[in-house]
């Protein structure tokens, strides 16, 4: 599927360019290409799915007969109409394909078109697949990533991101302990729990550190989505059976390396007080897999290539800018799915979908359905804004930390590092900050400490994080790394 | 963590000072340290944050080897001598490596240009070391083969800019400096004199600062805040790209260029230029350089620029072509007409004075700018003729021209 429209790919002028293949990709796609226009569907994935829809090599898993993904038929009936367009030649799929740099149309005449410049990420295949595709219109659809938080000894194996164990039991149903503990913050801690319990890992605790109290000032806009309210229901009931206790106003302050002083042995357990203050750690439990989750931060190498405006978001993460057509500020670009505000794969699925019709110019023979997918879209936007209100990063994070801890894992950055230039070189901002201590400036170039180092930097001048704080931590070029001899030309 | 001082430093600071420094890059950063260690009450006043420009968007050079025999390369022999013996105690601060360059000719032509360069350069007393090209593999063992010619260059090294900015605010500060982010610079208060204007107070987004004298050490920007004085200085930014790749096992060892690399920072030409400069750093990832460009202040990517960068990489090391690139960056260096820095008084408002203009050696040039700048501050005579960097000559050259 991915090689053999390569040459084709190269030469053809696409209407439409959707980039990523998770919820909001897919329902691009399938609209764009259900308009009868040329679309071309490039994604870093192997196959079809993203993140949210991850699963078993399809070459030795039948998709349609895997049980316990959710949404699961939404995704069986999108890949399917895919398949088709790409069969008929409506659309063609570039798998294992990374976005490296993002060219933007000629100014004043000349190419027309939007230019990706692409590199092939899988195994080298028979055919040699394009270095570009060229398009009328962009659809961004690039995901999020887990946030982090630093702790002391999150650096041991063992610590993995929440989103990270679940990629593992969904693309490979492997276990990564045997005694895990969730925490964090969010309705994305209960599926985890729910999925390792159900692989046989005993789950010792959801640790979420907020209360649920503040959920009761959102009920009108709760009762408003009761799909969310079954599905949490759903989870409750699942984490009763398995009898694992949901810690509500609990965080972990300090994972323990075991005897071995290589890998997770326990973690410590605090109570949020009142004002957000971590309490002293009142309980021990011996693990040996620690599943942490702050919720997402959107990828914006893309958004920040083409230049499209950023703002923050309720739940402090950087997002595009985009209207009701999800059309960005940058024209002929459309944004949809997390990057525009974290919201969960219905919301993004819904946005891909406006994108699609939107960007194939369909808009006005699928009024009715227009209409409805932004109805849809301010009900769920509404849900995860009343979802951000209620699970925010306890503002006093910091107080766990210790002058060892290390914030940024890549480039081995300590808290105390990141404090001293704080206090004695007047970095007064997250830029300096990173300048002056290489914090994200490793190699996952800011996805894991970007939000902790942003947010020590507004701390350290005892002002809210801002837009201004996270923008220096997200990067622009290039927008995936690129070998050198292939950024050459060769 | 908070900083008690870090902001409190900026708004109505309750005195006058000395001198106002523009600019918190590196060579203002230097002005204020040295300044201040001669006893003057010095203000630095900065619109963004601490080397934010150019000092953030470069390698940290600080060279002997690209100068050619002249006045600017008796610059950089000064500010060497300046950062191993005066500075020598802070050199961990800013992570001083004194790694040596290794300057590269791959045709029998340009061999000969370079040969003939480091003559030169040894009679103005650079330690120049002319390579047998047999054993070029022995200084770097991942270059390409067949060079023509090289020259080894122990005295060049390289700093971590940032760092070393920060650090001489810092040292500034404790001999009792102000630095002011976020500091924006408006105009300037001058006062009618006989002969002329003198220049009392700046203006900032934060409040007016009376002085005795200004020093004008904003980089690129340098040019727009002499117009605020009613002055023309004529310099311009000039882009560069740095692409930089993922952490590698030690490849490189010295700081390494295409002895072309020296013929375009000389070059008039306001096109691209690209010749290859690559090197290792501490942290494992290596730099490479480097392009020219007049684009004004456009810093959108430009991928031919970063293609005929890659290329040339490529080219000088073969082995670097599977290596990833993770970032890049563009700067503006700041570009003077005849490629000599700006350092001096300005005879056309009192007071006032430049210290910029040094196109990408800014960096290695900042600590014996500053400290000849404290010199001719204080009425002492410089350790090195100032005359040759005066603000003057251009005057000059557009009067003979016109």
């Amino acid at each position: 599927m991915s090689g053999q429209h390569s040459s084709a790919a190269e030469q053809t002028v696409f209407d439409v360019a959707v980039v990523g293949a998770g919820p909001a990709g897919l329902g691009a796609a399938a609209a764009a290409a259900r308009a009868g226009v040329r679309v071309v569907l490039i994604d870093a994935g192997h196959q079809l799915g993203g993140q949210y829809w991850r699963h078993p090599d399809e070459s030795t898993t039948d998709p349609t007969r895997l049980a316990g993904y959710r949404d699961w038929g939404e995704f069986l009936a999108l890949r399917e109409r895919i398949l088709r367009h790409c069969q008929t030649g409506a659309a063609v799929h570039l798998a294992s394909t990374h976005v490296w740099f993002v060219e933007p149309p000629a100014a004043g005449g000349g190419r027309q078109s939007w230019t990706l410049h692409l590199m092939p990420g899988g195994p080298p295949s028979r055919e040699t697949p394009p270095r570009t595709v060229c398009a009328e219109r962009l659809i961004l659809c690039p995901g999020a990533y887990d946030r982090q938080l630093p702790i002391p000894g999150w650096d041991l194996p063992g610590v993995m991101a929440a989103g990270g164990v679940q990629a593992l039991l969904k693309g490979h149903h492997t276990l990564s302990g045997r005694r895990a503990v969730v925490a964090g913050t969010g309705p994305f801690l209960l599926p985890v729990a729910q999925q390792l319990a159900r692989h046989g890992v005993d789950v010792l605790a959801v640790c979420e550190a907020n209360g649920l109290a503040r959920w009761m000032r959102h009920m009108p806009v709760v009762a408003r989505t009761p799909a969310k309210v079954s599905e949490a229901a759903t989870y409750a009931r699942s984490l009763a059976r398995a009898r694992i206790p949901y810690r509500t106003a609990t965080v972990l302050t300090r994972v323990d390396p075991d005897a071995s002083g290589t890998q997770v042995g326990a973690v410590e357990l605090a109570r949020v007080g009142p004002g957000g203050l971590v309490e002293k750690a009142r309980q021990r439990l011996e693990v040996d897999l620690v599943a942490l989750g702050w919720g997402f931060t959107p990828s914006l190498e893309l958004i920040n290539a083409v230049g499209a405006q950023t703002r923050i978001d309720a739940d402090q993460s950087l997002v595009a800018v985009v209207d009701d057509d999800q059309q960005s500020t940058v024209p002929g670009v459309f944004i949809a799915g997390e990057a525009t505000g974290v919201g969960g794969a219905m919301l993004a699925l819904a946005g891909g979908e406006l994108a699609g019709i939107v960007a194939a110019e369909a808009g006005h023979l699928e009024r009715a359905r227009v209409r409805a997918l932004r109805r849809e879209i301010g009900r769920l936007r509404a849900f995860a804004a009343a979802m951000h209100d209620a699970h925010p990063v306890p503002a006093r994070w910091p107080q766990w930390l210790t002058a060892e801890t290390l914030v940024c894992r890549c480039e081995e950055v300590a808290y105390a590092t990141l404090g001293n230039a704080i206090t004695e070189l007047g970095a007064n901002d997250a830029r300096t900050l990173k300048l002056l201590t290489r914090c994200a400036m490793g190699w996952c170039q800011g996805h894991v400490c970007g939000y902790a180092s942003a947010s020590l930097a507004a701390g350290g001048q005892g002002r809210a994080l801002t837009a201004d704080d996270l923008r220096p931590l997200a990067k622009q070029f290039p927008c995936a790394p690129v070998p050198l001899a292939h950024l050459a030309g060769e | 963590m908070q900083a008690p001082g870090s902001n409190g430093r900026s708004a109505a600071a309750p005195r006058g000072a000395d001198v106002v420094v523009i600019g918190a890059g590196a060579v203002g950063a230097a002005c204020a340290y040295f300044l201040a260690s001669k006893g003057f009450a010095v203000h630095v006043l900065e619109r963004g944050g601490v080397a934010a420009g150019s000092s953030s968007a470069g390698e940290g050079n600080v060279l002997v080897s690209d100068k050619v025999a002249g006045y600017e390369l008796d610059l950089a022999l000064y500010s060497r001598a300046t950062w191993s013996e005066e500075l020598a105690e802070y050199a961990d601060r800013w992570e001083f490596e004194a790694k040596g360059g290794l300057v590269v000719a791959a045709s029998a032509a340009a061999g000969r240009a370079l040969l003939e360069l480091a003559a030169g350069q040894r009679q103005r007393g650079v330690d120049a070391r002319d390579v047998d090209p047999v054993a070029i593999g022995d200084f770097e063992p991942h270059i390409r083969a067949g060079l023509a010619a090289a020259v080894h260059y122990p005295q060049d090294a390289q700093v971590q800019p940032m760092l070393l900015t920060a650090n001489l605010l810092k040292l500034a500060r404790e001999r009792g400096a102000l630095v002011s982010t976020g500091a924006n610079v408006v105009g300037f208060d001058l006062r009618p004199e006989a002969g002329g204007r003198r220049v009392v107070g700046v203006r900032t987004s934060q409040g007016t600062v009376s002085c005795g004298h200004v020093v004008n050490a904003g980089g690129p920007w340098a040019g727009a805040i002499a117009a605020m004085a009613g002055v023309e200085l004529p310099i311009m930014p000039r882009r560069g790209f740095v692409l930089v790749t993922e952490p590698l096992p030690p490849t490189i060892n010295h700081k390494v260029y295409a002895g072309e690399y020296v013929a375009s920072t000389q070059s008039e030409n306001l096109g691209l230029e690209v010749s290859a400069v690559v090197e290792g750093t501490q942290s494992g990832t290596v730099l490479i350089g480097s392009s020219r460009e007049h684009v004004g202040f456009e810093a959108a990517m430009s991928l031919p620029a970063l293609r005929a960068i890659a290329n040339a990489a490529v080219a000088l090391f073969p082995r670097l072509a599977g290596a990833r690139v993770l970032r890049s960056y563009a700067g503006f260096r700041p570009y003077s007409p005849d490629h000599l820095p700006v350092i001096g008084s300005d005879a056309r408002v009192a007071g006032l004075w430049h210290a910029g203009g040094h196109e990408g050696a800014g960096i290695g040039l900042s600590v014996g700018t500053g400290k000849l700048i404290s010199q001719a501050l204080a009425g002492e005579v410089t350790d090195i003729d100032l005359e040759p960097f005066s603000p003057a000559r251009f005057a000059a050259a557009a009067s003979a021209s016109a």
